[in-house]
């Protein structure tokens, strides 16, 4: 806790992430107008009554940024959670089984990888059924394979490791030695793959739902930018509501980057940062 | 008696760290002369690597040296500059890493990391360059032909020789050496052994060589060191500190050897672990472990006392215990 | 403290013993043809109670026997025999968990051996899950305590409870030979199991080797390149060299009279720091890697005693004298006396010194 307090980086992005989070469970707390409520002036600029102005149909920009907040989050972490999973047990398993395995799942992997993301993402998404659970289904499909090649790494460095090998003599069955002996010891790693991927998949889920590819009649962040650039919002003069939810991605972006980066220097004292060296005392 | 080449006075060593600063090494003096070969023994956690790397001018951050002096050849190492360390740094003295695989980059042939050495101390020809790299490899028994080679092309006693092989490019005057046997096996490590005693004996130069294992510097250096927990606990002649330990430890060490041509006896080795530096053991660091301890050293830190040529820091040699409490 | 006892001689069956064990691996990709030779035509034998030592330097062989031996891979060619059963024949899983249940390994690497994640209670509690079914939880957690006390961790409670980074590595190489313990093994493949401790901490572990033959009765192979500590604890000792079983017979024996000219390089080489001086040799230590080796004596081009046989004829182990062989076309047995015993000569017999 102590070091978590110490880190700036770890208390900026923990801020962040904290405060997302609150707005998201208590949204009725900070934003207090119904955010489709079209009923305001149209294009209204920011004032006292309307913080970030309003959208053409006269709905409150700021509600509607807090209300998104939480289908915008439960989005990210839904689908980052499972991809994680999912190249977590691919990753490993490749690693340890080794041989013929191991080649298959890393040509799976790298098919994964090379397939042109953003191009696959529309594809699939208006091939299927509109909506929330598509939009985290095509996400994970997609995003699973950046970790998987560096879970696969970590994996490969530990087989190395003689406590895999003793709880082979030992007679443990591989299935008991993936779950139990080998990922237990990943856990940080598997953190931080899942605050990394977080990072992008903040982007591709607003990128998709700004193309229109989402559920349209909920409101997120992404879905805020989809009607913004429809409501002609920058020719209205009406930039703060499609800079509003872009700022918001990025900034949910950056703290779970900055987390990230924390987590990878309280974990390894060598990546911290250097203290400025005291004057060197004389004999 | 001359100048001595090096002169360590009272260098202590710290690891400043957010939470508190260890004190690796703890007012170490030594002297090493011309020619001479001094070995440096203790076990892990010792600090003999440190106050190595503290002598060569190695250490990195957070590891720092608090006080005392590095005499090299008459100018204090610690008060001189990045700059002014340059022109010092491998052609006066030189350094040997302890493991070769760390210190040679994979990259590159031998021959162009013996390059980026001279050209970083020294302007040289590539001409000049060349001749001198092949004349180095010759010393260490190393074929020319592996100057094109890269270090896992090498076998582990091969890449060492390399090692020292850079280390004399300048025919430096003082050769550090850090465990540089460690990864090898007896014959190998035996034959590197007498190459760097030939070596030294050729060219004149003196050797500091770190090692845990007493057994490989016995029959080469002149005077041996050995060190527990940030101190010298014993410094002599190598023949006074094998035939006559004086410091508890040192006898405990030298009887942990099994021997493989003298009658076999019981070992005993010495009970318990070495301290934790952060927060030493009051009074003798040793007296935990200690067979012969006495109520005073719970509670005085013994000084050097001198015995003969041998210097022991132990209460059993003071002139005058100090009170019990 | 008295020496560690040697066993008494054995005419009773091997606990394990094998035959032309042999490993191959190969180098470069699928389509590569070249071949390591790791390890060659092994005859290898333990009994009960004994302490076994293979002595090699990297390179020999000697830790690709001990994966054999563990069923870590299986062998090229070649077979294992324990108790009369082929292990590298078992296959069902109950076989499997029969033959581990008796033969637990230990690991050189204090430090990589133990999972950090959890108590250093979590091997041997496995073991005992996996290998002593019988046992209640309660009894487990008995047995735990009982061999954490036989190998010197006290007190054993307290110390069933910490994590691997709070002891030090002579303590985690006590908790490997625990483990090994809490399956009443009879054989343990002990892995250069003190060549990363201190100096002063070997002693500790090898003591308690001897005394787990004496008090467990356990069997032990020692695999080290320590000839020092070879003596110290073994009754037997088998040199390899290139994958080869060069020498091997009784401790005192095959180290007060060597017969291979290898085992006579190593012995000249160890450093013993109550010796007076070192014997110097010409030869730089370069061990070979056996890639596609031919027929002939694979330690010829370092001997000095090499004739034309060697490099045709692999020498195979032939009798030097009781129990002690040796596999050298040069070096000639013991001259037996009246009563079938060595005689009592010094150069006669063997090749002199290098």
């Amino acid at each position: 806790m102590q070091a978590i307090l110490r880190n700036r980086k770890a208390t900026a992005g923990g801020l962040i992430l904290l405060l997302i989070v609150f707005v998201a469970a208590f949204p009725g707390l900070v934003g207090r107008d119904d955010p489709q409520a079209a009923i305001y002036g149209q294009d209204l600029g920011p004032s006292w009554q309307h913080l970030l102005g309003t959208t053409q149909l006269g709905q409150d920009v700021f509600s509607q940024l807090i209300w998104g907040t939480r289908l915008t989050l439960i989005v990210t972490v839904v689908v980052s959670a499972i991809a994680t999973v999912i190249s977590m047990v691919i990753g490993v398993t490749a690693a340890y089984v080794g041989g013929l395995t191991d080649r298959s799942l890393s040509l799976l992997t790298d098919i994964f990888l090379i397939l042109p993301t953003l191009p696959l993402l529309i594809v699939l998404a208006s091939y299927l059924p509109p909506g929330t659970v598509t939009l985290i289904v095509v996400l994970t499909f997609t995003s699973w394979a950046f970790q998987a090649r560096q879970l696969r790494s970590q994996g490969l460095s530990l087989r190395a490791r003689d406590f895999l090998a003793a709880a082979r003599v030992r007679g443990e069955r591989t299935s008991y030695i993936i779950l139990v002996e080998i990922i237990p010891t990943m856990t940080s790693l598997i953190v931080a793959s899942f605050l990394g991927l977080s990072v992008f998949v903040v982007g591709f889920a607003a990128g998709l739902q700004f193309l229109g590819l989402g559920n349209s009649t909920e409101i997120t962040w992404g879905t805020m930018l989809y009607y913004a650039q429809q409501g002609g919002a920058l020719e209205a003069g009406n930039a703060l509501w499609a800079l509003a939810p872009g700022a918001a991605v990025a900034l949910l972006g950056a703290g779970f980057a900055l987390v990230n980066y924390a987590f990878d220097e309280i974990g390894n004292p060598a990546l911290r940062p250097v203290r400025k060296r005291r004057a060197r005392t004389t004999a | 008696m001359p100048e001595p080449l090096l002169e360590v006075d009272n260098l202590s060593v710290s690891y400043l760290t957010d939470t508190a600063d260890i004190g690796a090494v703890d007012r170490v003096s030594l002297t090493v002369h011309a020619g001479e070969f001094l070995g440096i023994v203790g076990e892990s956690g010792c600090g003999k690597s440190t106050l190595l790397f503290a002598i060569a001018q190695l250490l990195t951050p957070p590891a720092e040296i608090t006080s005392g002096r590095v005499v090299f050849k008459g100018q204090d190492l610690v008060q001189l500059t990045d700059g002014e360390l340059r022109h010092v740094r491998w052609r006066d003295y030189s350094v040997v890493m302890q493991s070769a695989m760390n210190a040679l980059n994979p990259m590159k042939s031998i021959a162009a990391q013996f390059k980026d050495t001279m050209r970083a101390h020294k302007r040289m020809s590539a001409d000049a360059i060349r001749t001198r790299s092949t004349e180095v490899l010759h010393l260490v028994g190393i074929d020319a032909a592996h100057l094109d080679s890269y270090p896992h092309q090498l076998s582990g006693g091969m890449r060492q020789r390399a090692m020292i092989a850079m280390a004399l490019l300048f025919t430096p005057q003082l050769v550090i050496m850090d465990e540089p046997t460690s990864a090898l096996d007896v014959v190998a490590q035996r034959s590197l052994m007498t190459q760097i005693k030939e070596l030294q004996q050729q060219f004149g130069f003196a050797v500091i060589f770190v090692t845990h294992d007493m057994s490989v510097v016995a029959h080469y250096s002149d005077r041996v060191m050995v060190m527990y927990a940030g101190q010298v606990a014993e410094i002599g002649a190598t023949n006074s500190i094998f035939e006559r330990p004086l410091h508890p430890y040192s006898k405990g060490l030298l009887d942990a050897f099994p021997s493989v041509h003298g009658p076999r006896r019981a070992l005993t080795g010495i009970p318990g672990s070495p301290p934790d530096l952060g927060r030493p053991p009051s009074g003798c660091r040793f007296h935990p472990r200690c067979s012969e301890a006495m109520a005073q050293c719970t509670t005085s830190e013994p000084d050097l006392y001198t015995v003969g040529e041998t210097e022991v820091r132990c209460l059993l040699y003071a002139e005058r215990l100090p009170d019990a409490v | 403290m008295s020496l560690p006892a040697s066993a008494a001689p054995h005419s009773e069956a091997a606990l394990l013993h094998t035959a032309g064990l042999t490993r191959h691996f190969r180098l470069g990709g699928l389509l590569s043809r070249r071949m390591l030779h790791a390890v060659d035509d092994l005859d290898l034998t333990i009994h009960e109670r004994e302490i076994v030592a293979l002595v090699g330097e990297s390179g020999s062989g000697k830790t690709t026997v001990a994966r054999l031996l563990a069923m870590i891979y299986p062998p090229t060619r070649g077979a294992i025999f324990y108790r009369g059963r082929s292990v590298h024949k078992l296959r069902s899983r109950k076989d499997v968990l029969w033959y581990r249940g008796e033969v637990p390994m230990v690991f050189q690497d204090p430090y990589s051996a133990m999972n950090p994640v959890f108590r250093v209670s979590h091997g041997v509690m496995r073991n005992l899950k996996l290998h002593r079914p019988e046992l209640d939880r309660a009894q487990r957690h008995e047995e735990a305590e009982r061999v954490f006390d036989i190998v010197g961790l006290n007190p054993a409670g307290d110390m069933l409870r910490k994590f691997p980074y709070e002891m030090s590595g002579g303590q985690r190489q006590r908790v490997g030979f625990a483990q090994a313990l809490a399956v009443q093994p009879k054989l343990i493949l002990a892995d250069e199991p003190v060549s990363m401790l201190d100096v002063s901490i070997r002693a500790g572990i090898l003591n308690m080797m001897a005394s787990l033959r004496a008090e467990e009765g356990a069997s032990i192979l020692y695999i080290t390149h320590d000839i020092a500590s070879a003596r110290y604890v073994a009754d037997r000792i088998i040199v390899m060299y290139a994958g080869h079983a060069v020498e091997q017979g009784p401790t005192d024996v095959v180290l007060s009279r060597p017969k291979h000219p290898y085992t006579q390089l190593l012995l000249s080489a160890v450093p013993d720091p109550r010796e007076k001086a070192v014997p110097v040799s010409a030869d730089s230590g370069e061990p070979p890697r056996v890639i596609d080796p031919g027929e002939g004596c694979r330690f010829r081009q370092r001997c000095p005693y090499a004739i034309d046989k060697c490099a045709k004829i692999t020498p195979a182990l032939r009798p030097m004298g009781p129990a002690h062989d040796a596999a050298c076309h040069v070096a000639a047995a013991e001259p037996l006396d009246a009563d079938g015993k060595p005689a009592a000569t010094t150069v006669a017999g063997s090749p002199p010194a290098p």
